[in-house]
């Protein structure tokens, strides 16, 4: 091998595996960091079990707010067409927060309720985030969209 | 009547920027040189009605023209003139207006300024840009009407969404804008150096100060951004990796890389391939931009515009502009490259290794950013990618730039001789270790926050030593000519955005807490003391106003005033309260009343104490200012005059360093 051909085997050799190793780390984090979003009555059907953290969306339930006297924990229920779920949370909720806004919470179960880290509502009040009516309305429609994108999974 | 003259004023812009876009184009094919002189005047009439159709826009914002859809939509009786005429770009419709008017300030500036520029390749580049006139006009016309009626008018209008009533954001998207659309100056020189063949060698050197001065207009809308999300969105933050937020850094990032790949090509002529397909990445990721946050198919605080046929057309649009632009690349980019052949150890290597790097994180920026697309088409769920994903990917990726950033000028176009860059890289290093040494006393241990010392110190001393050598070895005059100042001002920069990053974030300390009158709350050295709600009011809203007292050592350093505001419709927007510093910003945001029918009772606060948050943008500002310094280098216009001889010039020696 002449010098020349070596060095550009080298180089080609050195391209590919910083590739393979930026690839392999994308991966990681996206790995790391997806986060799915699912309503309340798709928690309950059990499709959020395989995830640790993931995003509830749905609306908040009107007269569920329940504040805590003396710290910034705060309940509430954020429903869907066909099912509810409790959620807990601690800190400043979002100006547009309040009922029948549609939420997006970001957090995890715990003994049957949701405990949310982060809590979003959008700041305009007519607006629906695209990813959550379309989740909603897969949610309310039923079987056939869900078991769809269940298989593809 | 006037909103009809508005629209027709705006046919008659997309038919001449049609004229702009073909008659000069065919000339410079054909030779036909009548043909090519109808690129100026068309895009000089192009720009008068654009001018019209805008100002008739704020005309009917400023009289209340309410028979006007878009004006009654986004203002009402009680908002104050200045936020009229911010509304025109305050939505959808004007936004695009902006965009357009934005593009013909552009094309008028360069039809003005290139009158030496060789007629064929002028005719060309004003082609180019004609064309994309075509395309946007066409989208205004068709999709996005802003003077389409509103009957029967109504007597008052709704309200401009309150997070935009800030003048933070009157400035914003202008700003923004101006660099979006500026890269459309350098993707149409690329676009006409490639229809042109090998005949246009000087095209580099004029694309330049165009270049820059786009990337510094955008640098400067994403500051001006950046410091409205933190002061304005209330949640302290200045970076939030959020769809749109990454539509604007991707441009950026392209257009890092672009003005540095054009400086090898303009004085080596390697990489010339490689620049054009920056030049064009650079274009299509602002064209992507305005697609992501126009269509409102990414769930984000900015995405207002929903109608699927506008994001179908943007869709067809970028399609053909991509396609079309990188078809024409694979024909004829291997009759443009050349240049001079570089060693492994020269200014050309570490500006391709930092070329990589940032084309790689766009790449990356721009993976993340789409993925909820990607997932929903192939039908994986609803997801979305978290910020720690590129908190993660970022600095990774970055980390090489900067360890290289102090070396790149010291290096020598063609070959550099290992010696005199060791004595620099000693130097940094002591300079980098000692100071992180000393700053770990004054933070008790905090990894990041030594890293950002460490980091910053390792930029700006290497950039200072480059200054001090210039001052020692060059005669008084030559030293620090503009393109090289401005070099040397954006280095800078990196160093200064570095510690406002690591020390903001890691020493940061936030309390979100419930206070009733009277309560003190610590947070890091200060004490703040909340002292009770009151109403207030102000031209087009009412508000509860918190007053909260800061101390320290039981001296008082100041009285802040957050407000909860509430808009006509209903809106509520949280107006935080900020003590600025050169060191550290104090930060206060009303969070809700925990009683709603006691509102003088208890509240949630959000207390913030930023140390050097300040630092972050203004290290932005210095690398807008070294874009618009090197732009404004004599060389590229005293060249212009001569375009005839640096089209054959040889590009300069070798031993010279310059920037």
């Amino acid at each position: 091998m002449n010098p020349t051909r070596k060095r550009r085997l080298i180089i080609v050799l050195l391209v590919l595996a910083a590739a393979a190793v930026a690839v392999g780390l994308t991966v990681f984090a996206l790995q790391q960091n997806m986060n799915y979003l699912f309503t309340p009555s798709q928690v309950r059907a059990g499709q959020a079990g395989a995830y640790g953290t993931f995003r509830l969306g749905g609306m908040v339930k009107a007269g569920s707010i329940e504040r805590s006297k003396d710290s910034l924990k705060v309940g509430f229920t954020v429903v869907d067409a066909d099912g509810a779920m409790p959620v807990e949370y601690t800190g400043i909720l979002p100006d547009l927060f309040r009922d029948n806004q549609s939420v997006i919470a970001t957090g995890h179960m715990a003994d049957g309720h949701f405990v949310a880290t982060e809590v979003l509502a959008k700041h305009d009040e007519t607006y629906m985030p695209k990813e959550l009516k379309d989740a909603m309305e897969k949610a309310h429609h039923g079987g056939k969209a869900v078991a769809a994108s269940e298989e593809a999974r | 009547m006037t909103p009809e003259l508005g629209q027709f004023a705006l046919i008659l812009a997309m038919l001449l920027a049609l004229a702009q876009g073909v008659l000069p184009l065919v000339g410079a094919w054909r030779g036909n040189r009548a043909l090519m002189a109808t690129a100026r005047p068309a895009a000089a009439g192009q720009a008068v009605f654009v001018a019209i159709a805008f100002g008739l826009l704020v005309w009917a914002f400023l009289r209340f023209d309410f028979s006007v859809q878009y004006v009654a939509d986004n203002s009402n009786l009680a908002l104050p003139w200045y936020y009229r005429i911010a509304a025109v770009w305050g939505a959808h419709e004007g936004s695009m207006l902006l965009w357009v008017l934005i593009l013909n300030v552009w094309t008028v500036a360069l039809a003005g300024f290139s009158r030496r520029l060789p007629e064929e390749f002028l005719a060309r580049v004003l082609g180019v840009l004609g064309i994309v006139a075509v395309g946007f006009l066409a989208f205004i016309v068709f999709t996005s009407n802003p003077f389409a009626r509103l009957l029967p008018m109504p007597p008052d209008g709704g309200d401009l969404n309150p997070v935009l009533q800030d003048p933070g954001m009157t400035f914003h998207p202008p700003v923004l804008y101006m660099g979006y659309v500026g890269f459309s100056v350098a993707f149409a020189f690329s676009i006409a150096a490639l229809l042109g063949g090998a005949l246009e060698q000087g095209w580099v050197r004029w694309a330049r100060p165009w270049t820059n001065a786009a990337w510094a207009f955008l640098t400067c809308g994403i500051v001006a951004g950046s410091w409205w999300a933190y002061a304005e969105l209330g949640w302290g933050g200045w970076w939030f990796w959020d769809p749109v937020e990454n539509a604007s850094f991707m441009p950026w990032l392209v257009g890092v890389a672009l003005i540095h790949a054009q400086a090898v090509t303009e004085k080596r002529g390697s990489l010339r391939a490689w620049t054009i397909l920056l030049s064009i990445f650079a274009f299509s990721l602002s064209l992507l931009g305005t697609f992501l946050v126009r269509s409102g198919v990414l769930t984000s605080v900015h995405a207002f515009a929903s109608d699927p046929r506008r994001g179908l057309y943007i869709l067809a649009f970028l399609a053909i502009v991509i396609g079309g632009s990188l078809l024409l690349y694979a024909l004829r980019a291997p009759k443009v490259a050349g240049g001079k052949a570089f060693g492994l150890l020269s200014r050309e290597t570490v500006i391709l290794i930092a070329n990589l790097m940032f084309t790689v994180a766009a790449a990356m920026v721009l993976l993340g950013t789409l993925f909820p697309l990607i997932g929903d088409a192939l039908h994986l769920g609803k997801i979305s990618v978290g910020p720690p994903y590129f908190g993660f990917l970022f600095p990774l990726l970055m980390l090489p730039v900067v360890l290289l950033l102090p070396f790149g000028p010291f290096l020598r176009w063609g070959k550099s001789e290992p010696a005199p860059l060791k004595s620099v890289l000693l130097r940094v290093v002591i300079a980098a270790v000692a100071c992180a040494i000393v700053a770990a006393f004054f933070v008790a241990g905090q990894a990041r926050a030594i890293a950002g010392v460490a980091a910053a110190v390792w930029c700006a001393v290497g950039t200072l030593l480059y200054v001090y050598k210039r001052w020692r070895e060059m005669p008084r005059g030559r030293r620090y000519p503009a393109e090289m100042a401005g070099m040397l001002l954006a280095h800078f920069g990196v160093g200064v955005f570095l510690v406002g990053v690591l020390l903001s974030e890691s020493l940061s300390v936030t309390r979100d807490v419930r206070m009733a009158p009277g309560d003190t709350q610590p947070v890091g050295a200060y004490t703040f003391r909340f002292d009770g709600v009151h109403a207030t009011r102000g031209p087009n809203w009412h508000a509860e106003q918190g007053t909260v007292t800061v101390l320290r050592d039981g001296r008082q350093l100041g009285v802040m005033h957050p407000q909860k505001r509430t808009y006509p419709r209903g809106q509520v927007q949280t107006e935080s309260a900020i003590d600025p510093g050169v060191t550290r910003d104090l930060y206060v945001a009303l969070g809700e009343p925990m009683d709603p029918n006691n509102l003088e009772g208890a509240w949630a606060l959000r207390l913030y104490a930023k140390p050097f948050v300040r630092w972050i943008w203004a290290g932005g500002l210095f690398m807008m200012l070294g874009g618009f310094v090197a732009g404004a280098d004599k060389r590229f216009r005293a060249k212009r005059a001569a375009v005839a001889a640096a089209a054959v010039e040889p590009a300069l020696p070798a031993a010279e360093p310059r920037a």
